[in-house]
């Protein structure tokens, strides 16, 4: 810039402020401050001041290339679409089974399965822990006949997958190697995701069962057996999504997701495997919430910081193993049990953050959600929210288009910034799991969503239809979806019959196997749990050995 | 000489861990000058029922988001009749389905509050039912 | 309350837990069932567990319920948790990590909040514990707030004090700094698999030495809560402390001070109940005058409060 040019620039500069603060006089700003919903400050107007210092080519570089800011894919959505992958699972394997079906015959691409709790928490339909809760939140599933019920009809060569499943992922994994087995697709062709994060569950989601140590035992023992046999296998789904839904805020979401990462990649380290390799099949899955520049801003940081983490940190030089390739859902606790249909906008403002964030594969909630399970209109709806920022509404023509906004950058740069200060400090704590021990992180999120709390009371921040624009509801006009009270009892029979036609001699002799494995850090657990899962030992067998081997994790309160 | 206080179970009932709900609700209550007794997560009725016991609380909350609503609130109430504890207060909240409310209600449960709800909409209530509770006990 | 109070001696919990609540808010039947408790407590081992926030002691306290369970005693548990300063109100957490126990009918757990009272065991502390000690809990073991004046005013409740220390947490520093090396009777090192740990129960020994010879040698003992490991030690440990208690001069010249201080604490609040209702009556716009002008002083006007108190009580 000449010098005449600068001052001419200094001086309108000057011009504006001077108007503004004129016509503040008159037409006063509807806040003293304003923030972001994750609450970083936001200036009135961001210009090319705010962007000073930052390099093209080393900050935001090109799309499919270090340090990816731009996105993963050179190309991004021009290519092809990000994976459309609803969530879903409830009851019996028959009836996931048919919903699956439905939803592949509305175009689909990917499936998601939500298990039921007692099958998260490594406990069979007949356990006394399980009752009341068979088949609530998700699927059922015992053994590999239910798993075989679940895919029936569905080609394993043909569909990814993507399981909702972390304390028992292991034992999941083994189950769908199975099926695809029966089916006759060898485990290098399956594709898919285990969510396999134990650390989220520990700080945010809650089901977990082992303690820390002989969990992250069992995460690299599949690290190490997909590594060699299911090549395409995303082994971990490392999730920020239930940190924010606990109540997080945007930045928190990055921090933490990206020290739980670092905690996984230095425990395969030690191990003695290589992040170049296992590295890959690293993949992240993130919440997509209101604030739409602040959440195009976060998936943007966080693509960027993790290659820098893994480049500077790791000495990785793979490329595929310097990308951060995330999986986003729009974010529930967004969603209101007054006037429901309000959320299907909702959701819509989130997708659209997400695909502008550059996301893999997403899925929308339903808008029914804060009251119940959704039902297969709502799931439907859904699900063209997606197909209409993708086929619609343009901003997928060209690659990672709001780069280069003064607003979006700065914001991506804070993100970055301040999200890199905490995992220095949790680095100081001596890492992940003792940041954890000391309920630093779940302390840091509830004090976070108890001001959210606090904050909707006040007013301070609006909720249509709930703190505001609130309107009389008849509730029962509603068509809600509702889980049969007989589901339990069905699962229970189904799994004792199971268990009366198996051989039982050689459950014992698995169940022995895995035992003694558990045992001995060295063997991987992997293989007995595949062989265990063929012979129709059940999951809570499985897991009931590895409770007494390992113990069970309880959870250290902070509130 | 301290005044008697409130005193509250806060309790997240079976397998679901989602506890955002229920350390809100905690937190508030807390603020609001009541003792809350947390028990955490993936506690059955009888636990529930015999802290409720021990600590002489004058309510029990209980938050459910996995569906499982009607099983809890009725196996926590009958274990409370059993016990003749019938006196203590039980409320709740998560995502349960308004078309459910009433029948928990008429299980006896004292209050449901759904998503959305203010916390001073609990507090407002639970200090009102308490009252209403210690008056009768010393009736 | 004659009928509460027996349903409670039997062992009912539901009894148990309105006594402790009567008690706690300072009603005005506490008295009549203190007295009435009063006569069947004294049996009962009653342990303190204290150290820093963090350092295990609910999950340590958990352990040692289960060891003494299966010695075939039963066990009453008294867990504090501070209280809000600003609205009075409070979180216990602790009773969750014990949350195993809680069905099971040898044994009571209660949470009680510090209400204000400045050393963070309140009065209310040892009632509650001489509650469960009557009600026929073999074992009382009371887990403290572990900051503060908590820490050592324990030792006023406690017959066995247990001190519970992390490696790496700057303890060793903490316990010269509140000079509470002279009131535990077993120092545990928790979290004994950290870093350490070794390191921390050789200071605590060496620093024991220092002490000099005394009738008792606390053990230092190392434990892993989590693990279960070492737990079932500390539990004989503390088994052999109050076998001590009982034989020697020690543990007599002990319960006598505590006896004593008992009844110092009862005459202290039944003094400052008359002083403040006698007070109360004497307090006049007049006298605050006369007192602002110098005409009299507080000295005079306390001794004639005094006078009266005096001349009620004697008539």
């Amino acid at each position: 810039m000449s010098e005449s040019k600068a001052g001419e620039a200094a001086g309108n500069r000057a011009a504006y402020e001077k108007t503004v603060e004129k016509f503040l006089q008159k037409a006063p700003e509807r806040k003293a401050a304003f923030r972001t919903g994750g609450g970083l400050p936001l200036k009135r107007l961001y210009t090319p001041e705010d962007l000073e210092g930052m390099d093209y080519e080393r900050d935001l570089g090109y799309p499919g290339m270090y340090p990816y800011t731009r996105g993963v894919q050179p190309t991004m959505y021009r290519g092809r679409f990000w994976t459309m992958r609803q969530y879903a699972g409830f009851a019996t394997a028959e009836e996931s089974n048919a919903r699956y079906r439905y939803l592949l015959s509305q175009g689909t691409t990917g499936l998601s399965v939500a298990f039921d709790l007692p099958t998260q928490i490594g406990y069979d339909s007949d356990h006394p822990m399980a009752q009341g809760e068979v088949g609530k939140v998700g699927v059922a599933i015992d053994s590999l006949a239910d798993m075989e019920t679940l895919f029936d009809g569905i080609p394993l060569d043909k569909v990814s997958t993507s399981m909702t499943i972390n304390a028992p992922a292991s034992v999941l994994l083994a189950l769908y190697i199975a099926v695809g087995e029966k089916q006759g697709v060898p485990m290098e062709k399956l594709s898919g995701t285990i969510q396999n994060d134990i650390l989220k569950e520990y700080i945010a989601r809650g089901t977990y069962i082992f303690p820390p140590k002989p969990s992250m035992r069992l995460i690299t023992d599949i690290f190490e057996f997909c590594s060699a046999h299911v090549p395409q296998w995303n082994t971990i789904s490392i999730s920020g999504y239930h940190i924010r839904e606990a109540g997080s805020t945007a930045v928190q979401e990055v921090a933490f997701t990206l020290a739980d990462g670092i905690a996984y990649v230095e425990a395969a380290v030690r191990k003695g495997q290589d992040p170049n390799v296992f590295g890959k099949r690293l993949s992240f899955f993130f919440n997509a919430h209101n604030d739409f520049l602040e959440e195009v801003a976060k998936f943007r940081a966080a693509r960027r910081l993790w290659a820098k983490i893994m480049k500077e940190r790791f000495g990785v030089t793979d490329k595929g193993a310097q990308m951060l390739r995330f999986h986003t859902q729009t974010a529930g606790s967004t969603l209101t049990a007054q006037q429901p249909e309000n959320n299907i906008v909702r959701v819509a403002v989130q997708t659209l953050a997400a695909v502008l964030g550059g996301t893999q594969s997403l899925h929308t909630n339903s808008y029914d959600e804060a009251l119940a399970l959704p039902t297969e209109k709502s799931v439907g709806i859904a699900l063209k929210t997606q197909q209409i920022v993708a086929y619609e509404s343009g901003v997928t023509e060209t690659v990672d288009p709001l780069a280069g906004s003064y607003v979006v950058e700065s914001l991506t740069n804070e993100i970055e910034r301040q999200a890199a200060e905490y995992i220095a400090k949790i680095d100081g704590m001596g890492g992940m799991l003792s940041a954890i021990e000391k309920g630093y992180v779940q302390q840091q999120i509830q004090d976070a969503a108890y001001a959210t709390q606090k904050a909707i009371e006040s007013g301070e921040q609006i909720v249509v239809g709930v703190n505001k624009f609130q309107v009389e509801e008849d509730a029962s006009e509603r068509a809600l979806l509702k889980v049969d009270e007989s589901v339990g009892a069905a699962q229970v029979k189904k799994l004792q019959a199971m268990k009366a036609s198996r051989d039982n001699l050689k459950v014992q002799e698995c169940l022995s196997e895995i035992r003694s494995a558990a045992k001995d850090e060295g063997t991987n657990l992997m293989p007995k749990i595949l062989e265990a899962v063929k012979a129709y030992v059940t999951e809570g067998e499985i897991c009931g050995v590895l409770r007494e081997e390992f113990g069970e994790y309880r959870e250290n309160i902070v509130l | 000489m301290s005044e008697r206080k409130v005193r509250v179970i806060v309790a997240k009932p079976g397998l679901d861990g989602h506890d955002r709900g229920a350390k809100v609700v905690a937190r508030a209550l807390r603020d609001a000058g009541m003792e809350v007794i947390y028990t955490g997560l993936r506690q059955t009725p009888e636990q529930i029922v015999q802290t409720a016991i021990q600590e002489d609380a004058d309510a029990i909350g209980i938050s459910i988001l996995s569906g499982a609503h009607e099983y809890y609130f009725g196996r926590i109430i009958e274990l409370l009749k059993e016990r003749k504890a019938s006196d203590i207060l039980v409320f709740g909240g998560g995502v349960i389905p308004e078309d459910d409310v009433p029948k928990l209600k008429a299980m006896g449960a004292g209050a449901i509050f759904g998503p959305g709800t203010p916390t001073s909409v609990c507090i407002d209530w639970l200090n009102s039912a308490v009252r209403e509770k210690w008056a009768r006990e010393t009736a | 309350m004659e009928k509460l109070i027996a349903r409670a001696l039997e062992g009912d919990h539901r009894s148990i837990a309105r006594l402790i609540s009567l008690v706690e808010s300072e009603s005005p039947q506490a008295e009549i069932i203190m007295r009435k408790i009063y006569p069947h407590s004294g049996k009962a081992h009653i342990i303190g567990l204290t150290g820093s926030p963090g350092a295990g002691k609910s999950t340590l306290a958990d352990k040692i319920i289960a060891h003494f369970k299966s010695l075939g005693k039963t066990v009453g548990v008294i867990a504090v948790d501070p209280s809000s300063p600003f609205t009075g109100g409070a979180i216990l957490g602790d009773r969750l990590r014990m949350q195993q126990h809680a069905v099971d009918p040898d044994v009571f757990i209660r949470s009680m909040g510090t209400r204000g009272s400045l050393g963070g065991l309140s009065r209310s502390t040892q009632e509650a514990a001489l509650i469960l000690d009557a009600c026929g809990k073999d074992v009382v073991l009371i887990e403290t707030v572990g900051v503060g004046q908590s820490e050592v005013d324990i030792v006023k409740i406690a017959d066995t004090v247990g001190l519970i220390l992390v490696p790496g947490m700057g303890d060793d520093i903490q316990i010269m700094k509140a000079g509470i090396m002279e009131i535990a009777d077993i120092f545990i090192v928790n979290k004994a698999d950290r870093d350490g740990a070794d390191r921390v129960a050789t200071e605590v020994n060496m620093m024991l030495d220092l002490l000099g010879m005394r009738p008792w040698r606390p053990p230092v003992l190392k434990t892993i809560a989590e693990r279960n490991e070492g737990v079932e030690e500390v539990v004989s440990e503390m088994t052999r402390h109050a076998d001590f208690l009982r034989r020697s001069e020690e543990g007599r010249r002990r319960r006598w001070q505590r006896l004593g201080m008992e009844v110092e604490e009862i005459l202290r609040r039944e003094i400052a109940a008359m002083v403040e209702v006698a007070w109360e009556k004497e307090k006049s716009p007049e006298l605050f005058e006369l007192l602002a002008a110098r005409k009299t002083t507080p000295y005079e006007v306390a001794e004639r409060i005094l006078g009266t108190i005096l001349t009620e009580t004697c008539d």
